[in-house]
Order: structure tokens, then sequence, then C-alpha cells
């Protein structure tokens, strides 16, 4: 008899190069929302980059969104139907750097949907430029130097802005190791409760390694989240639910 | 019994596993399987099959069965 095993829409092998934290936070998403019952009436907005290599390896209903549109589609099908649970699913390049005024202004409006953002901290699928989330220094092909902050500004913390705004669920976690790991699902879970519970907008932003474009390890990239990247995106919850339908 | 299962076929040798093992019985050091990869090999005397190489795999590698003795 089996006891524990990958959710149902983890149906096949996903295309993640080895060691990528997309793998993780995919399974994560189609736990809860198996958990939660709500698999047959789930649909993400599915972002460009690599997260778009995930509708073809999961079994739940996807759109593809144009480049940095994912939060608005996903506005879009929820207030079409508003009794289907409705996510997008963003990296960092997508949701900040071509898409942040559709991630922000899905926040600003606190729409009824639930965002999960990866952040690696560099556009991973096009080979690792910088990104607006890439750590003051850290090299990429774009900044070979390292990021100078002086002429690009500082590592974006969107949730540091998204908390001053009147939204439903702010949390951020991390794929580095298991604690964090089952932490990081339960911030998913509550995000999706709280739209079922039709609270308005909730955000999980969740720290991932690219170890393909950070040049390191499997291994090595998870102790770089662990000594180095979470010293500028401290996990958390941000926003935590009012349950109140607001 | 619990039972620790590994699809092999799925490993693309990580090591997550092994660095979260509390118990040390897990090696990615096992067959190649058909995508190139060496795949993980668990000693079953140290595996107390906590689960935790199941949450950690992105590549869903693990699953863990009640077995018949
Ligand atoms: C309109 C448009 N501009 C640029 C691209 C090229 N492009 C594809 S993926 C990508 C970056 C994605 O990076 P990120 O969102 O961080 O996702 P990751 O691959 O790291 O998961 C870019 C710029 C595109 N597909 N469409
Ligand atoms: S390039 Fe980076 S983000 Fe994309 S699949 Fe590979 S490890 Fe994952």
């Amino acid at each position: 008899m089996v006891i524990k095993s990958k959710p149902e829409a983890c149906f096949v092998d996903n295309k993640y190069c080895p060691g990528c934290g997309h793998g993780i936070i995919n399974r994560l998403v189609a736990e809860v929302l198996e958990e939660m019952g709500e698999e047959k009436k789930a649909i993400g907005a599915i972002a460009v980059g690599c997260a778009s290599l995930m509708p073809d390896t999961f079994g739940i209903d996807c759109i593809q969104a144009q480049h940095g549109r994912a939060a608005a589609v996903a506005v879009g099908v929820k207030n079409c139907r508003p009794d289907n649970m409705v996510f997008s699913y963003q990296g960092d390049g997508d949701a900040l750097a071509i898409g942040f005024s559709e991630t922000m202004y899905a926040a600003i409006r606190n729409d009824n949907i639930t965002v999960i953002f990866v952040n690696n901290g560099n556009f991973g699928m096009t080979g690792g430029q910088m990104a607006p989330t890439t750590l003051e220094g850290q090299r990429t092909t774009t900044s070979p130097k390292g990021r100078d902050i002086m002429a690009t500004g500082a590592p974006l913390n969107v949730i540091n802005l998204m908390k001053t705004l009147d939204v439903a669920y702010l949390a951020r976690g991390s794929v580095d190791g298991n604690a964090n790991i089952m932490k990081t699902k339960k911030y998913i879970r509550e995000a999706f409760e709280a739209q079922k519970n039709k609270e308005g907008y909730s955000f999980v932003e969740v720290l991932s390694p690219c170890p393909t474009n950070w040049n390191k390890s499997p291994q090595d990239s998870m102790k770089h989240i662990r000594e180095t990247v979470v010293k500028t995106y401290e996990m958390g919850v941000y926003a935590e639910r009012r349950g109140d339908n607001a | 019994m619990k039972k620790l299962i590994t699809n092999v076929e799925s490993c693309k040798s990580c090591k997550y596993c092994e660095d979260n093992c509390p118990k040390d019985a897990i090696k990615v050091n096992g067959k190649i399987n058909s995508k190139g990869y060496p795949t993980v090999v668990v000693d079953e005397e140290k595996c107390i099959v906590c689960g935790i190489c199941y949450n950690v795999c992105p590549d869903y590698v693990f699953e863990i069965h009640e077995c018949e003795v």
C-alpha cells in the first residue's frame, strides 16, 4: 500500500535542471491544491521563464501568459470564474522586471488571487542575466563584475513594498532544507485558504536555487541561500490573514 | 512495515536527500540511469522511513509504501 507518493498532478518527470527549486515548488503547489480538494477547479496563469516548463509536466489546468502578464491573466480568469482557485506562478524576472506593473497593481487592487513568486536571483531560462532581485555584488552574465547598486539600484524586496498595501496575505519561504520546505508549504496553504475565503490578494515568495546559472553545485546553491540570500530576503510572514472576508 | 521506494529513473543526482537525511542512510552513487545521472542508494539498515528525502527531492524519486514483512 502506498502511504506517501508524489501528487497526482506531478504525473511525469519535470524538465528542470538538476537541483532546480522549481521542482520542489511545483510539488508543494500540487500537494496543497490536492489536500484542499481544489485540484480539479484550480487554474494557473504561468509565467514566461523556467516557470513555462511547468504546464508540460503539471496535471492542473494552466494558461501560458505572455511575459510579465501572469498576474493580469490570473485576475481576468478569477473575475470570470470567481469560484475557481486561481494562481499565477512566476519567476523574479517575469514578475518584477517586465511584469512589475501587473504584479503591483494586482496587489494594489487587492485582487482575490494567489501569486507564487519564485525568487532565484536571475533570469534563469535566458542564461542567468541580472534580475531586479539579484544580490548586491552578485555576478551574472549582465553584471560580470558583480551587481553595482550605484548603477542599478538595490535588490528589489517586493514584500517590503506590498506590506504597505491592504492585502490579505504575504509571506516569504525558501526551499533550502526540510524545515523551510515544510514552512513554505504552510505559507502556500495559507495563501490559497485566504483566496478561498475571499480575503483578497495573497503572495508567497519562495527563495529558490538556480544551480545552472549560479555556477554552483545544487548542494552549494542551497548553502548559498542559507548563508547569503536570506540576509537580503528574510523569511517569514509579512501580512497575517485577518480572516474577515474584507 | 514501512519501506522507502526509489524511482531512480527520475533522479538527477542533486544530492539534497544525502544532505538532509538525518540518519546518513542515502548515498547518491548508485547505478547510472537512462538520463546519465548516478542515482540514489538507500541503506535500509539505517533508514527510519521518516520521509524527509521525499520532501526535499525536486524530482519525486521517493515513495513510502506499507509492505508485508
Ligand atoms: C516579451 C518577451 N521579452 C523577453 C523574453 C525572453 N525571456 C524569456 S524567459 C526570460 C526571463 C525569465 O526570468 P525569470 O522570470 O527570473 O524566470 P526563471 O527562468 O529564472 O525561472 C526572458 C527575458 C520573452 N520571452 N518575451
Ligand atoms: S535555468 Fe535555473 S531556474 Fe531554469 S530550470 Fe535550470 S536551474 Fe531551474
